[in-house]
């Protein structure tokens, strides 16, 4: 079988606890703890979880914005997790991020025409010409006007400036974009323009996307396959339907059961998880979801489970799910 | 002051009776030279006894600032500018001193806000901001305060409340931390209780329980609650009536049931289809509210959602449009409604 276009395996992000004092050594936060997962051209895949699950440090990770600990990262058959700086230079042309906040990602010194010309002149692409053409392309794209060029960040409004991020991200032809919450910080009908914006792109420029997002309801409306994450491990991973219906591990069904619905008196029977999401500092013993699942067994506090394939595409890591 | 009431088993039924906080025509305009920022513009709502009104809206509606103006929490210059009536109990809020005010604001209607962080006090114990109010508005003394503060944070499921009482709010979670937030505001019973945003900051199994837990809550001490949120999934799951604000004013307001049904204003029918919910078969593109709400500065003189509006009429730019009722318990403020 063809290689994916990004192949990740038993990914790791360890981050040294330091005492106030002396700033020595205490501990290790396994912020991403084993990660493994698979892109394909033109598709996407969702993650998701709760605050401190590692969603964002996995992404952040596999365009080496943070130093993997350890785990493989191939993009287009390229091992690049150990690749030093300059190697890895025409593969930050390929891969490309968005960020949740667009008030705080925009150099507000800058007109957007330098912001999205930026890119081109790091990577010492074109003239002064081409770039001018290429930002006015861009500014097409992601649907804003000609002149917009000429204006500053602070006078957009915040869907204006998540397209403004949008348009830098593309401006090198990714092959691979991360959506770090792309419509987290956006109203309910802002949101909708920008998803419906993300879409028509993929489709026009043959996009993969990673949408990091602990929005359930959005991710439903985007991705092809969406994979759950809880304290710095995968625990489930299946096709967009099979997730969203034929949830496997207890912790997704607990986060589908939780999503509220905007339909009133349909206040299901939650089996909501009791407590909090412990810390990721101190994650329990075994199973990292023992402590709050509804159907633990002494094995899971003993005994991290293995993620196994139960059906095509979907992998559960619960030691009481068999296939 | 507040009568202790009795409180009615189902409150959402409840519209005939003497509301318990009304509002009438409540104004917040910032004068901005050369602009005046019309911030809220003219609210008018009733809550009832034991009921959940939620307030929903995207940022700059103006649904924030409005509990922030009920609650007499402005800060100067802001203070003395609103204008309108907030009769609590028949007696106007807006007229009152600011010490009986203060002597009000934590017993007869008290506040949650967002961000737990920022409104916890991080140098005192979570007990002594529980047992604080129990002592100043209800005479207490500071042991039998300790000791109610410590039923409260059992109330609100805190795990193991007597250590908890002690430690300050940095040591608990973000969830603990909102709902030690909720044991402060509601310490002393009040009859109204603003939640603003309460569950917006928290991971989604953590809203799960603090909505059930606000609902338990409500029940046991027949509360009014004004839930404000720009999440109408929230609002669908908890709340009896909501009122859909756009740029400063109330557009729609009607029984949760009817409004989600049938939503009559354009905006509020736009706002509830962009909504992504979890479908089997999701359509390929969501639907879109075009453009994006005017700044303050810049709304029309007419109705304020017109240049997004795709049912606009010539007499839309002239005027904004009453909140009139359309059915019982029913407003819509739109000149060309959408049919029921």
């Amino acid at each position: 079988m063809a290689e994916p276009l990004l192949r990740v395996t038993g990914l790791e992000v360890h981050f040294p606890i330091r005492s106030a004092f002396l700033r020595r050594r205490t501990g290790t936060v396994r912020a991403v703890d084993g990660v493994t997962l698979e892109v394909a051209r033109g598709e996407t895949l969702a993650l998701v979880g709760e605050s401190g699950c590692g969603k964002t440090t996995t992404g952040k990770a596999i365009l080496r914005l943070i130093e993997p600990s350890g785990g493989s990262i191939r993009f287009g058959g390229e091992e690049i997790a150990h690749h030093a700086p300059r190697r890895l230079a025409p593969f930050r042309q390929r891969m490309q991020i968005v960020f949740q906040d667009p008030y705080a990602s925009l150099n507000p010194r800058m007109t957007v025409g330098g912001i999205l010309a930026a890119p081109f002149e790091i990577h010492r692409i074109g003239d002064a010409r081409d770039r001018a053409d290429r930002v006015a392309e861009l500014l097409r794209l992601v649907g804003l006007p000609p002149d917009a060029a000429r204006r500053y960040p602070h006078e957009f409004s915040g869907g204006q400036r998540q397209r403004i991020g949008i348009a830098r991200a593309l401006a090198l032809r990714p092959e691979l974009v991360i959506g770090d919450e792309p419509v987290s910080a956006l109203d309910v009908s802002i949101q909708a323009q920008i998803i419906n914006l993300m879409k028509r792109l993929q489709a026009e420029l043959g996009l993969a996307y990673i949408m990091i997002s602990h929005n359930l309801a959005v991710v439903s409306h985007v991705a092809d396959r969406v994979a759950v994450m809880y304290l710095g491990r995968v625990v489930e991973t299946a096709p967009r339907e099979a997730l969203f219906f034929d949830a496997r591990h207890p912790y997704t069904q607990a986060l589908l059961s939780a999503v509220p619905e905007p339909v009133p008196g349909r206040r299901r029977a939650r089996q909501v998880p009791q407590g909090d999401v412990p810390s990721p500092a101190r994650p329990p013993s075994g199973c990292h979801f023992h402590p709050r699942c509804p159907l633990a067994i002494p094995r899971c506090a003993q005994e991290a489970p293995d993620s196994r394939i139960i059906a095509p595409g979907h992998a559960v890591a619960c030691h009481l799910v068999s296939p | 002051m507040i009568a202790g009431a009795t409180l009615p088993e189902d409150a959402g039924a409840l519209a005939v009776e003497t509301p318990l906080l009304s509002v009438r025509d409540l104004m917040l305009h910032i004068p901005v030279p050369p602009h005046v920022l019309r911030a809220v513009d003219g609210v008018s709502f009733d809550l009832h006894r034991g009921e959940t009104l939620g307030l929903v809206g995207e940022s700059g509606s103006g649904k924030t600032l409005t509990a922030l103006t009920l609650m007499r929490l402005l800060e100067p210059p802001l203070d003395h500018l609103p204008r309108g009536e907030v009769l609590l109990d028949g007696a106007d809020v807006m007229q009152l001193s600011e010490t009986r005010m203060s002597a009000l604001r934590g017993r007869a209607m008290s506040m949650v806000f967002q961000e737990p962080m920022t409104s916890l006090n991080p140098v005192m114990t979570v007990g002594r901001q529980i047992a604080e109010p129990l002592m100043r508005h209800l005479g207490l003394s500071g042991a039998a305060a300790s000791a109610r503060a410590e039923e409260m944070l059992r109330l609100v499921g805190i795990p193991d409340p007597a250590r908890v009482r002690r430690a300050y709010p940095h040591l608990l979670s973000g969830g603990m931390r909102q709902r030690a937030m909720i044991a402060i505001a509601l310490a002393c019973r009040p009859s109204v209780l603003i939640a603003d945003e309460p569950t917006t900051a928290l991971d989604v199994t953590v809203q799960a329980q603090i909505l059930e837990l606000l609902a338990e809550l409500q029940r046991e001490m027949g509360s009014a609650i004004l839930l404000i949120t720009h999440d109408l999934a929230v609002i669908a799951e908890t709340a009896h009536r909501v009122a859909v604000m756009y740029a400063g004013r109330i557009v729609e307001e009607a029984p949760v049931a009817a409004l989600f049904a049938a939503p009559r204003h354009p905006y509020a029918r736009g706002l509830l289809a962009s909504i992504p919910r979890i479908e089997r078969r999701p359509a390929p593109t969501l639907p879109e509210i075009p453009g994006m709400v005017p700044s303050a500065a810049e709304r029309p003189r007419g109705c304020a959602f017109m240049p997004r509006c795709g049912r606009a009429i010539s007499g839309c730019a002239a005027e904004p449009p009453p909140l009139a009722p359309l059915a019982p318990g029913h407003r819509v403020a739109c000149w060309n409604p959408v049919d029921g």
